[in-house]
């Protein structure tokens, strides 16, 4: 105690006086090799994103090649990729975050509404499973079912019928959407669960004495608690609609040629345009557009919230 | 009313059971191919119910140490070294950002912040450890781009030092003359131990995970992990596909390790995971919660 006031004594000077930085120097030593990280894994990529206006040439590196103006972008824009890439990137993640929103709120309430507590925390443990495998072996899976020859769904459920999913693109957006959802609703319903579990039990006291039935409570006690939940998760999701889980749509349709119209996402053709393709202009383009968007996104709806509900604003 | 609300409880858990079912039930068809008999899996297709069980894909699997045994040490390796590389990266760094007395906090907290907000992306990132680091086909690749650090474990961890260790600790250790490394090895990462065993779970997990890494930076084949050893044979099953016409009978010939076998590695894959798992799943569901409200 007497020690934090002789520090308000210090702070008259200035707080950032060289004798207090000084006397702190322990500290910034254990700061600097995670800075050091920041700086080459995080800030020194983001100059980087210079790339997209260069005619890139590996000989001369980054900043050795001539510039390029917006040509790389031109090609992009010119192309259909373009426009592909963009719709199945919003498209998908719009559908991901309404259904996955309501499915894990859906099981956060049931969990919540059990009176059978250890068949309760069974549960909890079964839902979380898909999420701790990686989409590679999710692929390996999704070909098990799914394989022409082989798939449990064509010689067990279809009889021996010979669809060949791979090959024909209308099934995929439902299968994505199945894969992502199974592979994320147990991680969610547990974020939710413990916000409903958070919630301030006098209020459903106070409900069940007003007469409120249960559908009553959930509507007028559980979703309000939710909200700020709701609001939070919501917004770091738009904050993220123009990336996607390149595992999802490259590992899983495996990379197939027919499914391109929709498993191209942002992610995925940044990847092929840089590693498989030797595209780097354009590569270097469709993911600085990516960058930017997604950061003015995050600004953007960051103060839409904070302008509604200043408590559920990140920042 | 009462029967009603019975009614309600079942309905809710034959909901919760179906769900439950469809979490495990792939799992289980992954399991149940690699133990099926390879003739079996070839006519019948993949099936929960094999006709004849066979343990040869496991034979296979142990007696061919030179790969997948090798990819299985590999893993191991780079998730113990990631792991730990990350868990000092993210406790030295935390701990300055928590003491509130730190001049310029405000800006090397903005300084983390800011990672999670704009990003280079793949492109820069890539040509920046490809060419300027010259990391490809080393173990570095495996390990430091991108998951050495997380802005979000570190805040994670701020967040907990300062919410559960008293400023009055930290006085008290300083009035006794320790250094601020001693405060951190002796006072706060002892009283952190359930977030520093949260944290090694969800790091060593993204580790033992990653495929990402090993796909854009290795292709020495000494280098891969089980996840890559999967990867590639996904690509090898993708390329006969696409070629099988031009290619004829020397498809057939060449080893790739059959379809039971596939499964086997990838059962082999997840089985440390699924078999931990419900031991620290305490520590898992505290650091989705954790993490996932507010970082």
């Amino acid at each position: 105690m007497s020690k934090k006031k002789r520090g308000g004594a210090v702070a008259i000077k200035p707080e950032g006086s060289w004798g207090n930085v000084w006397s702190h120097r322990e500290l910034y030593l254990m700061l600097l090799p995670g800075l050091i990280y920041l700086v080459i894994n995080n800030y020194l990529p983001i100059g980087g994103l210079v790339m997209a206006f260069k005619q890139f040439d590996y000989s001369k590196g980054i900043f050795g090649s001539p510039w390029a103006g917006l040509k790389n972008f031109k090609f992009l824009f010119a192309t259909r990729d373009a426009a592909i890439m963009i719709r199945n990137t919003l498209g998908y993640n719009a559908v991901f975050i309404v259904l996955g929103t309501v499915l894990a709120i859906a099981v956060a309430v049931i969990m919540n509404e059990l009176r059978n507590k250890s068949a309760q925390k069974l549960y909890q443990i079964f839902i979380l499973i898909p999420y701790l495998i990686s989409m590679v072996v999710v692929s390996y899976i999704g070909y098990a079912f799914l394989s022409t020859d082989a798939g449990f769904i064509n010689k067990s459920l279809l009889g021996g019928q010979r669809l060949n999913w791979y090959m024909t693109p209308k099934y995929w957006p439902f299968i994505l959407t199945f894969i992502y959802l199974w592979k994320t609703f147990g991680y969610n319903s547990i974020i939710y669960y413990a916000t409903v579990i958070g919630i301030d039990t006098s209020l459903y006291e106070a409900a069940v004495i007003d007469g409120a039935n249960r559908w009553q409570s959930l509507w007028h006690v559980t979703l309000p608690g939710l909200r700020p939940t709701i609001i939070t998760l919501t917004l770091l999701a738009i904050g993220r609609v123009f990336y996607s889980d390149f595992g999802l749509f490259y590992q899983v349709p495996m990379d197939s040629g027919l499914l391109y119209d929709v498993t191209t996402t942002i992610d995925v053709y940044v990847y092929k345009g840089l590693i498989v393709l030797n595209d780097v202009g354009r590569s270097a383009a469709a993911g600085f557009f990516q960058s930017i968007c997604g950061f003015l996104l995050v600004m953007a709806a960051n103060l839409v919230v904070s302008k509604l509900d200043k408590d559920s604003a990140l920042f | 009313m009462v029967r009603n609300d019975r009614v309600q409880q079942i309905l809710m858990h034959a909901f919760m059971i179906l769900l439950v079912v469809l979490c495990v039930a792939p799992f289980l068809l992954m399991v149940m191919s690699s133990l099926t008999e390879e003739a079996t899996l070839t006519r019948n297709g993949y099936s929960f119910f094999p006709q004849v069980f066979s343990l040869e894909t496991y034979r296979y699997i142990i007696r061919s140490q030179g790969t997948i045994l090798h990819g299985y040490v590999m893993t191991i390796v780079v998730t113990v070294i990631g792991t730990t590389a990350n868990l000092l990266l993210t406790i030295l760094f935390a701990y300055p950002l928590s003491r509130k007395d730190l001049p310029y906090r405000g800006v090397l907290s903005f300084i983390l912040f800011f990672t999670m907000l704009f990003n280079g992306g793949l492109v820069p990132t890539y040509m920046m450890y490809a060419q300027t680091f010259h990391i490809k086909n080393t173990i570095w690749a495996l390990i430091v781009p991108g998951l050495m650090m997380n802005a979000f474990y570190v805040i994670m961890m701020r967040s907990f030092f300062q919410s559960s260790i008293p400023v009055a600790l930290i006085e008290a250790a300083k009035l006794d003359g320790a250094t601020e490394f001693r405060i951190l090895r002796s006072v706060i990462v002892p009283l952190s131990k359930p977030m520093v065993v949260t944290l090694v779970l969800m790091v060593g997990l993204n580790y033992w995970n990653d495929w990402a890494n090993g796909l854009y930076y290795v292709t020495d084949q000494g280098l891969f992990t089980i996840q890559m050893i999967l990867n590639n044979m996904i690509k090898n099953i993708e390329f006969l596909s696409r070629n099988a016409s031009s290619l004829g009978v020397a498809a057939s010939q060449m080893r790739i390790p059959q379809v039971g076998i596939r499964m086997g590695i990838a059962v082999v894959a997840v089985l440390p995971v699924l078999v931990i798992y419900p031991f620290l799943q305490k520590y898992f569901v505290k650091g989705i919660v954790i993490g996932g409200v507010k970082g």
